[in-house]
């Protein structure tokens, strides 16, 4: 990275570098959490939390970490700062923290966090590395509430346990697809919205592994 | 060669430059559906035969003939089967399809043939039609933005599809598992040729999962309001061995006069379309086969390891044949030349894992009752696997001769 400036980093990872949609990191848990809005939402700002401060603490602390120990250091701090926000879960959101279970845990392992903290942490200063952590946590909630409001939507046919579609069950017209509160609705989903994405930023289309040659023919006769 | 002239005569406008350029595809598709392209591919190796995809897709378009009208009279006599003894149900659905029931059928309420396929045809045709309009409509769409052909696999795909929905089905279900089908099962890979999933079976899939309510259970076999009647697998699954000789009775289940989707019940008629495909190489007999030998060789194993708790242990081979829609994926859906290995040995092992994973699906899983249309999509999946591994030893084997 050579020119980074606070609002590249904030910024950048929402759509043009997207952890989901671009660098397809993060996905286990998009899966997992997305089912209904509210439990989303809580992870959204779980994940920012945990990546932004991550980061913060690695950076300052980069000079010191020996380079053969780095990815340990910076394990310790993640899992750390997960537990602090696991128990505050429990403390003040204590039934949604009882849906999000394991995948708070999780939030260690999330290849976004740890990503941020060796790819741009490491080399970056703390306040940089600070709104790298939010901008990208803010590129992963961006991607998985938009998972989430097609998952609860056409799943249950409500938003945030409001009633939006009213479902045959109640009396109404909307007959809930059982497969979106599966978890293979959401690879579908995040396929689709980034075929969306990259119809709109073509920039991000990879490069095919191999041409075909062109189909050529000739008159038979 | 009247036709030929107007084809001819309008053909500028579609190509390059043409006022109408951009709907090429729709001209290409109809050209070629009358007459055999005169052009032969020239560069690049391919394959050199006297029928092409298109008259391919049509002849397995063609084969499934005898199940679709089977179906479409089973729909009818189980129905009016039914509602001989009750006349208080109700037609399901009525409205239109009723109009056109009372307005078709000879004696309203009898049995005859006629009525029975009268019947049918109120509920084949509309879910037809749909699968074909809004399948039509994607392909045309994709072909027309992405310059590719039209291409007659989608005839194949919508009449599969078709077949394989029970006649109850609600028509909005119907236009949206084809979408899925064609468009997630297809389109997104590059469209025929390229799709590694069956996307009839996609289509039915994703129905199976999104609305199990409509696809699955008791009630949704018989176009009567109120209907309640058990599949096949159902009784095997129950009652085992007994209830399936005494509720349905082999004879009975091969000739397809039992619950099921609307294509599938009878495993004669699928045979006779089968055999036809066989006997015309479009489908392969390695498949067939292997699905054949997988099916028997694992209803033979858990025959012999038996269970006391779980019933459809003991359903031997020639039952598993009958029941539920296991010839009909066998000669239609696992023999789709896209999906399925492209090797010799690779199609004996693709049919063999199918026909494995049929009977354990059925047999040791208790949330699926039907297991053929999972078991081909898992297939699908791993086929080009096998076919990587036999052109791998392939290899070795002319490397080590020398």
């Amino acid at each position: 990275m050579s020119d980074v400036s606070a609002k590249k980093v904030l910024f950048e990872p929402i759509f043009s570098n997207n952890p989901i949609a671009l660098q397809i990191l993060g996905i286990c848990s998009a899966l997992a959490v997305t089912t209904s809005l509210s439990v989303t939402l809580v992870m959204c700002a779980s994940v920012i939390a945990v990546t932004a401060f991550s980061n913060l603490a690695v950076s300052l602390i980069r000079a010191q970490i020996p380079n053969s120990i780095r990815i340990i250091v910076q394990m310790t701090i993640i899992a750390s700062l997960v537990i602090v926000v696991d128990q505050l879960l429990k403390a003040y959101a204590y039934e949604i923290s009882k849906q999000l279970s394991v995948f708070v845990g999780l939030i260690i392992t999330n290849c976004i966090v740890m990503g941020r903290a060796e790819g741009f942490a490491m080399q970056n200063p703390p306040m940089l590395s600070f709104l790298d952590g939010i901008g990208n946590g803010l590129g992963y909630s961006i991607a998985i509430l938009f998972v989430a409001v097609f998952r609860e939507l056409f799943g249950s046919g409500e938003l945030l346990g409001f009633t939006i579609l009213a479902s045959v069950n109640d009396g109404g017209w909307y007959v809930p697809n059982g497969m979106m509160l599966l978890p293979p609705s959401a690879f579908f989903i995040i396929g689709l919205g980034i075929w969306a994405l990259r119809t709109w930023k073509p920039e991000q289309v990879e490069e095919p592994d191999f041409k075909m040659s062109a189909h050529k023919t000739r008159e038979a006769f | 060669m009247a036709i030929r002239q107007f084809l001819d005569g309008i053909e500028h406008h579609f190509e390059k430059g043409g006022k109408h350029e951009r709907w090429y595809a729709l001209y290409e598709a109809v050209d070629t559906i009358f007459y055999t392209p005169g052009k032969v591919a020239s560069t690049t190796s391919h394959v050199r035969d006297g029928v092409d995809l298109k008259r391919i897709m049509i002849t397995v378009w063609m084969c499934t003939f005898p199940a679709m009208f089977f179906g479409m009279w089973n729909i009818g006599f189980q129905a009016n089967s039914y509602l001989a003894t009750n006349p208080d149900a109700m037609i399901a659905d009525g409205g239109l399809r009723e109009a056109f029931i009372t307005a078709l059928a000879v004696t309203g309420s009898g049995a005859g043939w006629w009525d029975n396929f009268v019947y049918g045809m109120a509920y084949f045709v509309p879910i037809y039609a749909v699968t074909f309009i809004v399948g039509g409509f994607w392909e045309v769409l994709f072909a027309t933005v992405r310059r590719h052909e039209v291409n007659e696999g989608f005839f194949v795909t919508s009449v599969l599809f078709a077949l394989i929905c029970p006649p109850t089905i609600p028509l909005w279900q119907v236009a949206l598992g084809i979408t899925f089908g064609v468009v997630i099962g297809k389109e997104v890979f590059g469209g025929t040729g390229k799709n590694f999933l069956n996307p009839a079976l996609t289509g039915r899939a994703f129905l199976y999962f999104a609305y199990p309510a409509q696809i699955s259970g008791d009630t949704v076999w018989t176009a009567v309001d109120g209907f309640s009647g058990a599949t096949a697998l159902s009784w095997a699954a129950s009652g085992g061995m007994e209830a399936l000789e005494t509720q349905i009775g082999w004879m009975n289940a091969f000739v397809g006069t039992i619950q099921g989707s609307m294509g599938e019940t009878s495993t004669v008629a699928v045979l006779i379309g089968g055999l036809i495909l066989l006997a015309m190489k479009i489908a392969s007999y390695r498949i067939v086969g292997g699905v054949l030998l997988g099916m028997i060789g694992m209803s033979l194993i858990l025959n012999i390891v038996g269970s006391e708790t779980n019933a459809m242990f003991a359903i031997p081979a020639h039952w598993h044949l009958v029941m539920g829609g296991f010839a009909f994926g066998m000669m239609f859906m696992a023999t789709d030349p896209v999906s399925a290995s492209m090797t010799n040995t690779g199609r004996w092992l693709f049919g063999i894992l199918v026909g494995v994973m049929t009977i354990l699906i059925r047999v040791v899983n208790p949330a699926f009752p039907e297991g053929i249309m999972l078991a081909i999509l898992f297939a699908n999946l791993f086929a080009p696997l096998m076919d990587h591994y036999v052109v791998q030893a392939n290899i070795k084997r002319r490397l080590a001769r020398g």
